[in-house]
């Protein structure tokens, strides 16, 4: 809400014109005030001319403003002293010098068409500008998180990046365009109205600045009242949309357990808690404003009194009284509205700060300066005494060693927790190694460019990550420029195609946010065929077909062996039997790799695997 | 979102009470001016200082009064509000909590979620908006012209020609910005969904060299978000100056004119300030009735969204009246006779003519591949659709006769997704039986497997369960659901591939103790599953491929004739293990 400004607005006593000011709403403080302050400021200086602009053009629109009434006072006066005269008999001719009154309002004509075009630049420039500062920022925060490392996302709820990137930097936004014109605009007011009454009445000044602690105080009582019922409120609201979200998510489950009477009760109590809060927070708050303009009127009719008082002995003119009401209107709206800015900014400083964060987050190390390019890569894998830990001072492999020639398909088994999945990691440099080195055709992944590594690789993820488009663009992800009867032979290899086919659209069907309109299994298919399309040198499958039955897994499977022939290859998988044909099965257990051999050999050796295999089959053996 | 505002027809008397006192306290203000107009008028031209105290004193009542009238609106208007909100929530909520997986799956959890939560609120804040702005602004406006036109009615006509041109100038200004904040509202959307997929999405982005990509699809979304709330704010900034320069001019001319009506002795200068100040009043109603206008829009998107929701009822109900059927089987047995179901819109059925029955004490296996109606099986026979054509029966009768609570309570569902509450251990599993005991629980715990590891957390039984089980593996989430059902000691269990989690071993030993306890109590147990070492021991084995069967009988016997069953075994079992 952009505050009225100028001559004649100023509202009488309007009580219920709270609108948003009124609501008082607890807001998060930063840490460092001064420092982020300091540094959001620092996006301002690119734009400095524009902003002296707006700061020209709103000093200059609001002392346009400020001086009008007074000007109109001058009218008023003119006006009553020609009624007085009237009503002393002399003819209107003489009494009323209209032609001074014109001057007068001409002259206040054109003050008034400045102001207003100072306002509009003021509004228009600033609207650009805190729209690129925001887009600057939000630019930042993006090209930021890519070159996070993935360290970061595993210690962060999505929800909270998310927030801030868009949460966050909305608030900014908000308060750039309004807050700070209003801000300039306001402190100018004040000062400028002073100023104005003074030169009419330092009496009746004081009288009004006498009413001003008293505003003051009741505002912060008031406010600090309501303050208890919002946190109050918030805590509920929060608690309901816990509800809500457990039994929504928990329908199927809330359904078949016949727990909806219990749900809807839960949901009735904390609906009244959040009720019985929140109109109290409500209700406290609604009252700020029609305390605030009955302290108003108070102010007013004191002018009114003392300054009828002054008038009728001649020490103040009529016209000053009709302008120093004006006065009194214009004041109290700024002071309201200032204490109102003043916990926006502090809000949006918090949130600045929050923006900042992410933004000093330590980075991925940095590229190599003289990367190394493999030309024709074969697919040769090595650890050499491999130590991790994904975190500090708490190493998870302590000796990884392993050869791996090209061709050969790897597969990586062991119970959860073991390092399979951080084996993946580490290969495609999505952590950085505490020791030691991991060589792909002799060359150390670390002297490669990133990007060099990764493309080396396919890779079918456990969770199966799909964006909101077509089909055909998500099999197209690695390579957009794919024709489409590449997409539709990989759909084929990956035993996607007919299913795509039987959907409404077939490849162009989009698929919604959630990837929700396709089954998991489904979205597996796919996330395989896109791995097809990408044409790597090493091929990835972490857990890949758990979704996949058997025996669609077999057909995919051919296709994959088909496919993988000649290229290096690592399969994670829980279901032993998937496995059995690899060229090397490493057992994986705490971190480190207990058993290595062929199917044959592991079994041979009667150790882990073969314990984890018979156990796997016990049942099947004494039914079969 | 009219429609909603229907509901607030049972608070008729407090929109009254705020009406009226709305109305009071707008006169009041009103007041106030006039009484000014007689200190100038009477107290200053004739220099009666008692007057003067005198109408002060009477303006500090009348300001008192309208005061507490605002306060006593604000009172009614935030518990109308309020109430009105915590109505339609638990309005929107009891209507989700009745739909079947069929309206879930239209409107989508995450959506409905939204729906329950942040649509009502934003609604209510328009509401609050609206009871103290929007009831006030007319109010004012109309007495203001009411007493402008009691002081002098032809100066009025300056408010007849002002009036009109500032309403035309906020319409023409809405009329513009409107759409334009509507659409600023999507691509803020269409930034977040960008952001929130490269989040969700980073490995793969990373591992398939995307960056580039994503990063380009941000700034498109981004530069586009940003050129329309540059032309947003650009329109907007143009309503302030422009509603002020109209207000400003007005003034002028009432000045202008009025001073032609003083000097002709129709009018005094006191009565000319105070029509100045309702001239104010007036048409600052009018802005703040704009305000209104930029909020409206932004409630009425969520108020669509909440009477898609209200609008939507669920296809499965109780029969209004109780069929009464004889009941000709044991209890417990669930019968298909030849049904079929297609979920909407689908080109083709789900399943099609699936017969079969499941006996009590017996278990019946159903397994097929990915999206062959494994799963639709289980949520035909819980109703959480109705079918398409054919019949199923429990206990011999009609599912669709039984009330659903009867139906499901009956029924011990393990669901393939397995959803865990916010709680203790215990609270979990009570879940299936409100009154079970502790040594129920118990009991069924460690039926499923579940008493080693919950004897080793921390606080056994009551250790806490964050919401959506984030701290429990999936292996003992999988455990706690199953006992969750078994604490039920339902006539019919239904696992839907619940033990995929679980290693073998496991698996084994939960299978064993399971079969104990249905043998014990004669349930019937269905088992949906993708092993085959799991199903292989089953009374009866149902093959589905693409929705259809495609064989049934024993593991013995669907290796003799079941082509598709071979094949499937094939790909799991060794040779040995096969013979």
């Amino acid at each position: 809400m952009s505050e009225p400004r100028g001559g004649k607005q100023a509202p009488k006593g309007g009580g219920h014109m709270g609108g948003p000011m009124g609501m008082v709403i607890p807001g998060a403080k930063a840490k460092d005030f001064k420092g982020t302050l300091k540094r959001l400021i620092g996006y301002f200086r690119p734009h400095r001319i524009q902003l002296i602009i707006v700061f020209l053009a709103a000093v200059l629109s609001t002392i346009f403003a400020i001086v009008s009434p007074k000007l109109m006072g001058k009218a008023t006066t003119s006006l009553f002293s020609g009624m007085i005269g009237l009503m002393q008999g002399q003819p209107k001719e003489i009494v009323f010098d209209f032609g001074y009154i014109a001057n007068i309002l001409l002259l206040l004509i054109v003050l008034y068409v400045i102001s207003a075009l100072f306002s509009y630049l003021q509004q228009y420039v600033m609207a650009g500008v805190s729209q690129k500062i925001v887009y600057d920022m939000r630019e930042q925060v993006n090209e930021k998180l890519y070159r996070l490392p993935l360290k970061y996302f595993d210690s962060k709820m999505h929800g909270d990046i998310l927030s801030r990137v868009t949460n966050d930097i909305d608030n900014i936004s908000n308060t750039l365009q309004q807050s700070l014109t209003q801000l300039i605009t306001s402190i100018v007011t004040i000062i400028g109205v002073i100023i104005m009454m003074l030169t009419i009445s330092p009496l009746l000044t004081l009288i009004l600045i006498l009413t001003l602690p008293l505003s003051a105080i009741a505002t912060k009582q008031i406010a600090s009242k309501s303050q208890k019922h919002f946190i109050g409120q918030q805590s509920s609201l929060g608690e309901l949309n816990g509800h809500v979200e457990e039994m929504f998510t928990g329908h199927q489950v809330v359904k078949a357990f016949g727990y909806e009477k219990k749900s809807q009760q839960t949901f009735d109590q904390i609906n009244a808690k959040l009720y019985e809060a929140g109109w109290r927070a409500q209700f406290i708050s609604g009252i700020i404003m029609p305390v605030m303009s009955f302290i108003g009127n108070i102010g007013y009719v004191l002018v009114c009194i003392v300054g009828g008082i002054l008038a009728t002995n001649g020490s103040i003119e009529i016209g000053d009284i009709q302008a120093f009401i004006q006065y009194t209107r214009q004041f109290t709206m700024p002071i309201a509205q200032t204490a109102n800015i003043a916990n926006l900014i502090q809000s949006t400083i918090a949130s600045a700060e929050r923006v900042f964060e992410v933004l000093d987050e330590e980075e991925e190390v940095p590229e190599s300066t003289q990367p190394v390019t493999i030309a024709a890569p074969k697919g040769k894998v090595e650890f050499q005494h491999v130590k991790f830990g994904y975190k500090e001072g708490h190493l998870l492999m302590q000796d990884i060693n392993l050869v791996v020639k090209p061709g050969q398909k790897i597969a990586i088994v062991g119970p959860t927790g073991a390092g399979k999945t951080t084996m993946i990691n580490l290969l495609m440099r999505f952590y950085e190694l505490n020791g030691g080195a991991i060589l792909i055709d002799d060359v150390d992944i670390t002297c490669m460019k990133r990007s060099e590594l990764r493309s080396l690789f396919g890779m079918v993820l456990q969770d199966t990550w799909l964006f909101n488009g077509t089909i055909h663009d998500n099999l197209a992800y690695a390579q957009p420029e794919t024709s489409d009867i590449d997409i539709i032979r990989a759909a084929k290899a990956a035993r996607a195609d007919h299913f795509i086919r039987t959907l409404p659209e077939g490849y162009k069907t989009v698929l919604n946010e959630e990837a929700s309109n396709i089954s998991q299994g489904q979205k597996q298919l796919l996330t395989i065929a896109r791995a097809i399309l990408a044409d790597p040198t090493i091929l990835i499958l972490d857990e890949a077909t758990s979704s996949v039955d058997t025996r669609t897994e077999v057909h995919i499977q051919e296709a994959m062996n088909e496919l993988m022939k000649g290229r290096t290859s690592f399969v994670i998988a829980h279901r032993l039997s998937t496995i059995r044909n690899a060229d090397l099965i490493l057992v994986m257990n705490k971190g480190t790799i207990i058993e290595q051999g062929t199917h044959d050999e592991l079994m041979e050796q009667e150790g882990f695997y073969a314990d984890l295999y018979n156990s796997q089959f016990a049942e099947s053996t004494s039914a079969g | 979102m009219m429609r909603l505002f229907r509901y607030l027809t049972s608070y008729k008397w407090p929109i009254t009470a705020i009406l009226v006192l709305v109305f009071v306290q707008s006169l009041s203000d009103l007041y106030l001016p006039t009484l000014m107009a007689d200190i100038v008028d009477v107290g200053i031209v004739h220099g009666d200082t008692f007057f003067i105290w005198k109408v002060g004193g009477f303006m500090l009542l009348v300001a008192a009064g309208g005061g507490l009238c605002a306060i006593g609106a604000s009172y009614f208007s935030s518990k109308v509000a309020m109430s009105f909100g915590r109505e339609l929530r638990a309005k929107v909520f009891n209507q989700v909590e009745h739909y079947s997986l069929q309206e879930i799956d239209q409107i989508g959890t995450a959506s409905l979620i939204t729906r329950t939560t942040n649509d009502i609120n934003q609604v209510q804040q328009v509401l609050i908006m609206i009871l103290r702005i929007m009831v006030a602004a007319p109010m004012m406006c109309i007495g203001g012209i009411i007493m402008a036109s009691s002081k002098d009615a032809k100066l009025t006509l300056v408010l007849a020609v002002v009036v009109p041109i500032l309403a035309l100038a906020i319409f023409l200004i809405a009329r513009k910005g409107m759409p334009l904040f509507k659409a600023m509202q999507k691509k803020l959307d269409k930034l977040n969904l960008v952001v929130r997929e490269g989040l969700t999405g980073i490995r793969v982005i990373r591992s398939f060299n995307r960056i580039d990509l994503e990063k380009r699809r941000f700034n498109e979304a981004n530069s586009d978000l940003t050129q329309t709330a540059i032309n947003v704010n650009r329109i907007m900034a143009a309503l302030m100056p422009i509603m002020m320069l109209t207000f400003n001019l007005s003034a002028v001319a009432i000045l202008w004119f009025g001073g032609i009506r003083v000097s002709n002795m129709d009018l005094q200068v006191g009565d000319l300030m105070a029509f100045i100040q309702y001239a104010t009043q007036i048409m600052f109603s009018l802005v703040m009735l704009s305000m209104i206008f930029v909020m409206v829009p932004r409630a009425s998107a969520s108020a669509i969204r909440i009477n898609e929701v209200l609008d939507l009822h669920s296809t499965i109900y109780d029969r209004s009246e109780p069929v009464t059927q004889t009941k000709t089987t044991t209890p417990g047995t669930v019968e298909f006779q030849d049904v079929t179901f297609s979920y909407p819109g689908a080109e083709h059925p789900a399943l099609t003519s699936i017969t079969f029955t499941a006996r009590p004490g017996q278990t019946t296996a159903i397994i097929g591949g990915t999206g062959s109606g494994k799963s639709t099986i289980l949520n035909l026979v819980e109703r959480f659709y109705d079918v398409t054509s054919g019949a199923i029966r429990v206990d011999g009768l009609d599912i669709r006769d039984l009330p659903l609570e009867q139906l499901r309570a009956k029924i011990g569902y393990v669901p393939q997704k397995v959803l865990l509450f916010s709680g203790s251990i215990a609270d979990n599993i009570r879940f299936g039986k409100e009154d079970a005991t502790d040594a129920e629980i118990e009991h069924a715990a460690i039926i499923a497997q579940a008493g080693d590891f919950i004897a080793s957390m921390k606080g056994g039984y009551e250790a806490h369960i964050s919401q959506g089980g984030t701290n429990v593996s999936g292996g003992q989430k999988q455990r706690l659901s199953i006992a969750r059902a078994i604490v039920r000691q339902p006539a019919i269990y239904m696992f839907d591939d619940s033990f995929s989690a679980l290693d073998f071993k496991t698996d084994a030993l939960l299978r064993a103790a399971l079969k104990e306890e249905v043998e014990k109590n004669q349930s019937t147990l269905i088992i949906v599953a993708q092993r085959v070492s799991t199903v292989m021991d089953a009374d009866q084995i149902i093959v589905l491929d693409e929705g259809s069967i495609a064989g049934m009988g024993t593991h013995q016997e669907l290796m003799q004739n079941c082509e598709v069953y071979q094949e499937i075994v094939r790909s799991q079992l060794t040779e040995e293990e096969i013979a």
